[in-house]
């Protein structure tokens, strides 16, 4: 019986093909909604995360704001003898022109110290690394990111060579490892000059912002303290700098993206619903096509939940055969995406089996009152309408 | 059989009640082929749904089978429907998306009959009526005594206590017509009770026993007409 039922509504489906695919397309679209874009939301969200803790979340952030107080790089890098802090890096940073023959860029200029290199995990593949006896004479050299090499010299192999940084000529010591982008902003397009140097070119003595390393991912809530402790000691004013760490970052993309997930899945739930809203639509009118046929059916005996059945499988067919063509028309979009975005943005089949599971429900609920409404219908008076 | 006992039916217009039947009392016995006669608007057709359980009396008795109907809820006379009564109507009243073999074994659907039992009814009746060889032939493939020819083995697989047929050469022509009362007739022979509505005296008179139906009111008389 059961199965017949479904082989008749299947069959009411196929005789009205162009209406049925009308009606299924609210389904469509909106299972295509919300499957795509929290699959293309995850698998970005997914991407940033492992870039942000690729850069580990021992590193720590501190930037200051206010030009009040000056705080020395000996000030900072005396923070490496705490217990929980195995590398402080102060840093000076300033734009600047930077010229080679007739190559010219505005780069990010950055005074380090030699710690900086293992407080921010960087190495180099040509050349050396700035040294202490560079920060003591204050020698013009410096040490250039790989798009920086590639943007004046058109080559990684850039050591040996001259700049133009500003007014003065500087001679290229070595060339950082690649890095990628990245939140934080890539060491790629930086140029790292020495700490004095910088701090003579700029006029500055106290650092803009400085980097800590703690001794472990645990103690990394301990040094972010002791930071604090040192910079409000120094300062006297909590709102002259701030200090961030990865993890925080890391939680707040993670609420963010959450967000936006749940913000996406909304609207895109809310067309599901206008789907259904349509579905309901067809079946009143087929309700109403067909009280001839619902007349005759219950002149030969079918009762109320016969009729009931019939009209609401058609309402859950035609919302799930929706849902399935949808999800398989998304998991062509996500391949297709992936392939021309080369990202990995995967299919989220979770998604996808909840939005099917939500279009039965919106059959039932929306095909409901329909089916309710046919089988309501008295025999003699169906029966007389031609 | 059927026993009608002092039954009233009136409708609403507006505010007004219009009387349709009045005190109708009538008695059908087994194998009887009664036909009803009477002019449109005499309430012959309201007697018929009420006699084919499509319509409920306000007042008055109606058992069928020595069931009392008048009580029964919407599903149950939906029940004694499909198992008791066989309708053929004027309009055949066949669906016109299935095949004739679809339109006959569609009643059955609703009952607990197997498969195999269904199958072999609608077989069995298709090939009573001559029409095995049209069975995936869909209504409008079919001439209109074709199509009541259909409706009639509908009727006959579902093996009926009562054949109510109302007007049931009405939009056929003059051969289908008799060749549809031809095999109206055979049934009644084969031992069918059958109740005929019509307004043609000429159909009327084959059957046993003739009713009047005159402004509601039933009698045996000719001259009430």
């Amino acid at each position: 019986m059961t199965w017949k039922i479904i082989k008749l509504s299947l069959k009411g489906i196929f005789n009205n093909k162009m209406r049925s695919f009308l009606t299924m397309l609210g389904i469509i679209i909106g299972v295509m909604a919300v499957v795509i874009l929290v699959s293309i939301t995850q698998g970005a969200t997914s991407g940033i995360t492992d870039s942000i803790s690729s850069m580990g979340s021992q590193q720590i952030t501190a930037t200051i704001s206010s030009e009040d107080v000056s705080v020395s790089a000996d000030d900072v890098e005396s923070l490496a003898s705490y217990p929980t802090i195995s590398g402080a890096a102060p840093v000076i940073s300033t734009n600047q022109t930077v010229k080679k023959n007739s190559n010219t860029g505005n780069y990010s200029v950055v005074g380090i110290t030699p710690s900086y290199f293992d407080v921010q995990d960087i190495d180099i593949q040509r050349g050396r690394k700035i040294v202490e006896s560079d920060i003591e004479w204050n020698t013009n050299i410096c040490v250039i990111g790989t798009e920086v090499a590639t943007d004046l010299f058109d080559t990684w192999d850039a050591v040996n060579g001259t700049i133009i940084i500003g007014d003065s000529i500087y001679k290229v010591v070595g060339v950082l490892e690649e890095q990628g982008s990245s939140l934080a902003g890539s060491d790629d397009n930086r140029i790292l000059i020495p700490y004095s140097t910088a701090s003579r070119m700029t006029g500055q003595t106290s650092v803009n912002s400085f980097y800590i390393k703690a001794t472990s991912e645990s103690t990394v809530n301990a040094a972010i303290s002791s930071v604090e402790m040192f910079l409000l000691q120094a300062m006297r004013d909590e709102d002259s700098y701030d200090v961030s760490n990865q993890s925080d970052v890391l939680d707040t993309m993670d609420d963010v993206t959450n967000t936006m997930s749940l913000l996406l899945a909304g609207i895109a739930a809310i067309s599901l619903l206008v789907g259904g809203i349509g579905i309901m639509n067809i079946m009143l009118v087929s309700v109403t096509e067909r009280t001839r046929e619902i007349g005759i059916r219950k002149a030969v005996g079918a009762k109320r939940k016969h009729i009931m059945l019939q009209f609401l499988c058609e309402a859950c067919i035609l919302s799930v055969l929706g849902g399935i063509i949808g999800l398989l028309l998304s998991f062509g979009t996500i391949e297709i995406y992936s392939l021309i975005s080369a990202t990995s943005v995967g299919m989220n089949w979770g998604v996808g089996i909840a939005a099917i599971a939500f279009c039965a429900v919106i059959g039932v609920l929306f095909g409901g009152y329909p089916a309710a409404k046919a089988s309501r219908l008295q025999p003699i008076d169906a029966l007389h309408t031609l | 059989m059927i026993r009608l006992k002092h039954i009233y039916k009136s409708y609403t217009l507006g505010e007004i009640d219009v009387p349709v039947l009045q005190d109708v009392s009538l008695h059908v016995k087994p194998h009887e082929f009664v036909s009803i006669l009477g002019p449109s608007g005499s309430g012959k057709s309201t007697l018929m749904n009420i006699i084919g359980c499509l319509d409920i009396p306000d007042s008055g008795d109606y058992i069928l089978d020595g069931e009392y109907v008048d009580n029964c809820t919407e599903d149950q006379l939906s029940e004694i429907r499909g198992i008791k009564i066989g309708f053929i109507f004027q309009q055949f009243n066949l669906l016109p998306d299935l095949t004739a073999y679809e339109n006959v074994e569609m009643p059955l659907l609703y009952r607990k009959i197997s498969p195999a039992e269904r199958h072999e009814r609608v077989l069995k009746t298709l090939k009573q009526v001559g029409l095995e060889e049209r069975m995936q032939h869909k209504p409008s493939q079919l001439s209109g005594g074709q199509q009541q020819r259909v409706a009639i083995a509908r009727v006959l697989a579902s093996e009926p206590s009562i054949i109510l047929a109302d007007e049931p050469t009405g939009n056929l022509d003059t051969a289908s017509g008799k060749e549809i009362m031809g095999i109206i007739q055979d049934l009644w022979k084969a031992g069918n009770t059958i109740i005929l509505i019509t307004h043609d005296i000429n159909v009327a008179n084959q059957a046993e026993r003739k009713v009047y139906v005159r402004d509601g009111r039933l009698s045996d008389k000719e001259a009430a007409v």
